[in-house]
């Protein structure tokens, strides 16, 4: 019998609040108060840090200067990865799901949250793939979607990042997730067209429900 | 006491990265209460204290890599001083002696494969809880301990069931060990008593902490170095008919994936040399003979990041074909980091291999409890006397590591020998 799932399209919210609301369906989740969520989102041009903050920083090729210049924030967060970019445009997912009791291997969580992305580049007629070694969705030797991941008493938290009609310059503000060779694509880069955004978030809602067996409430 | 380990955050994953402690040592900690985060590719997981108590000891920094399974803190009872080192946890099997290897830089020279994923037994004071899961050691060992008020319980016990072996004792009394109960000891393994310092102040160094890998490595060399009496025998094997089925067969081989290498035939040649000749892959129990019924043969492989050991289990079921597959898949699994813990424990019989370095042969130093490791020498075109000619022929050395408590050169002399013969007379129908 596949588990209830709550889907929560935000709209576009600051990083932080992101992080405080995530925090808080996470404390309800670990002590079974609510069923597993989806969050869609977007957020305003910011630059995140993984938990490894100090070699993330790194990979900031902007200055501090250039970066609030151009509006863009730079957070830490307490999720795995190194550091990425979050904007207008690009589809950010955070599932606060239990992955108890048959589904406790963060490794596969992973690659359950590349299946999605595959799936939804595969609706827009894109092959992407992974590339071992280098988690994400790759079209050819571009990335598409990113992934992060925090997890608490083996309740998730942060997500994904897919990018639909992401500026993709922004990415040059940043070695992203600290892979100098390979570029980073979106939907819109691919296809040549503006995709409207609900349509993407609706596919993810799909996507995640068929690989993780999670049907909507 | 209770220790905490490095979870297994999924099937494939062998090793977790400490990011931060989130308690400190001294730290109250209530069960489940987040302890400390760890990363490993992309994902960030916070993991909660099994016990209730204070943090006594840290053992894995932060920054640090250690394998799953591994301890990295010991939570005590409030109150509690901080402790010697943890005891070997009642659910690892058999011989505390560890086999396995996880990462971490390795000497080209150094042929043992690095402490398995349990605590090295090398550490201090097991526990009076372990303790009562071990076989009574030998009325020798008792003796000794009563003769130098010693208390068995706080000695590592490299025998079968933990037990402490006579080698076990004289080296924990070498190490200058304590005579009475322990009060409050360091974290690290015992230093020798006495022991000169590497160097003075004003000294220009700069001194890094060795990783818990490393330590482990450290410790298993030099207590195998006093279990067993090694003793090493060299052979010269010609490899020209080998190298002319290599040539033959490669590209059958190739079509199925797979490459054919010198390894396969030595592999072979060694489980056949193992079967006739079955004290080889032994062990050593006190004063008894452990033959082992299953042939576990062990690889070691070198690594960008240090040197694993994969084993190959049931290799005496396996044709030359089924070696070399099987070889493939562990190397390849090894050097993506995804080896099961299983698969780098419970050999029975190691070969390594110096000679991939260029050394014409080695000296290596036995895996714990096995009682013998074959090193494989660098094979090139020698010149050799043939039927009283000068020929050129392919060669190399093979090198025999053996417990001389067990195996006398004869028998040692025999093994080699069979693999010996086996290479140069490989059947090519076998392959």
């Amino acid at each position: 019998m596949p588990r209830r799932l709550d889907v929560r399209r935000l709209g576009v919210i600051s990083y932080g609040e992101g992080l405080d609301l995530q925090q808080a369906l996470v404390a309800q989740r670990v002590a079974d108060q609510i069923d597993d969520v989806l969050l869609l989102l977007q957020h305003p041009h910011v630059l995140t840090l993984g938990v490894k903050a100090g070699e993330s920083r790194q990979h900031v090729l902007a200055t501090p200067a250039r970066l609030a210049e151009l509006g863009v924030e730079v957070c830490e967060t307490g999720r795995g990865g190194d550091v990425t970019y979050h904007g207008p445009g690009q589809v950010v997912g955070y599932p606060i799901i239990s992955l108890k009791p048959d589904r406790c291997d963060v490794h596969q969580y992973v690659r359950d949250l590349e299946e999605c992305m595959i799936r939804v580049a595969a609706d827009y007629g894109f092959t992407a793939g992974r590339i071992q070694g280098m988690t994400g969705a790759w079209v050819g030797a571009e990335k598409i979607g990113a992934i992060g991941v925090r997890i608490q008493r083996w309740v998730t938290s942060h997500g994904f990042a897919f990018n639909v009609n992401t500026d993709l310059d922004f990415f040059r503000l940043i070695v992203p997730c600290g892979i100098s060779d390979l570029g980073v694509t979106s939907l819109r880069r691919l296809t040549g067209r503006e995709i409207p955004m609900p349509d993407v978030e609706d596919r993810f809602v799909d996507a995640f429900c068929g690989v993780f067996d999670r049907e909507l409430r | 006491m209770s220790e905490v380990v490095m979870p297994q955050m999924g099937e494939s994953i062998a090793e977790g990265t400490i990011v931060r402690w989130i308690k400190k040592v001294g730290d109250r900690v209530d069960r489940d209460e987040p302890l400390f985060e760890i990363s490993t590719d992309k994902v960030d997981a916070e993991i909660p204290s099994p016990a209730a108590g204070v943090l006594v000891e840290i053992r894995a920094k932060e920054g640090e890599t250690v394998p799953v399974n591994s301890v990295v803190a010991v939570i005590g009872e409030a109150g509690a001083q901080v402790a010697t080192s943890a005891p070997a946890p009642a659910a690892v099997p058999a011989p505390a002696a560890p086999q396995a290897v996880a990462a971490s830089p390795a000497p080209a020279s150094a042929a043992v494969p690095a402490p398995a994923m349990a605590p090295a037994p090398a550490e201090a004071a097991p526990a009076a809880a372990a303790a009562n899961c071990r076989q009574k050691s030998s009325p020798l060992v008792r003796k000794i301990a009563k003769e130098h008020s010693v208390d068995l319980a706080l000695i590592p016990g490299s025998g079968l069931g933990g037990r402490v072996t006579k080698d076990d004792i004289l080296g924990y009394l070498d190490k200058g060990g304590r005579t009475a109960a322990p009060a409050v000891a360091p974290a690290a393994p015992a230093q020798p008593a006495a022991h000169a310092p590497a160097f003075k102040p004003g000294d220009r160094v700069e001194v890094v902490q060795m990783s818990v890998m490393r330590r482990k490595i450290a410790e298993h060399m030099i207590m195998s170095r006093r279990t067993s009496a090694h003793v090493h025998s060299v052979f010269e094997v010609d490899y020209s008919r080998v190298a002319k089925i290599r040539a033959a067969k490669k590209a059958d081989y190739e079509r199925q994936g797979l490459k054919l290498t010198y390894m396969s035939f030595l592999m072979k040649a060694t489980v056949d040399a193992l079967k006739a000749v079955p004290i080889i892959n032994s062990s050593l129990d006190g004063d008894a003979i452990v033959y082992k019924k299953d042939i576990n043969l062990g690889i070691a492989v070198a690594l960008d990041w240090g040197l694993l050991v994969p084993v190959i289990k049931h290799a005496e079921e396996k044709n030359l074909l089924g070696l070399s597959r099987a070889i493939q898949d562990l190397a390849a699994r090894a050097r993506a980091k995804q080896l099961k813990p299983d698969e780098v424990q419970g050999g029975t019989f190691t070969i390594t291999n110096p000679g991939v370095f260029g050394a014409l042969f080695g000296m290596p130093i036995i895996s714990q409890p096995q009682v013998a490791i074959m090193g494989v020498g660098h094979i090139e075109q020698r010149v050799a006397v043939v039927d009283d000619a000068i020929a050129i022929r392919t060669k190399g050395y093979l090198s025999l590591g053996y417990d001389h408590r067990l195996i006398d050169g004869a028998i040692a002399d025999q093994f080699m020998s069979h693999v010996k013969k086996t290479i140069e007379n490989f059947d090519a129908d076998a392959v």
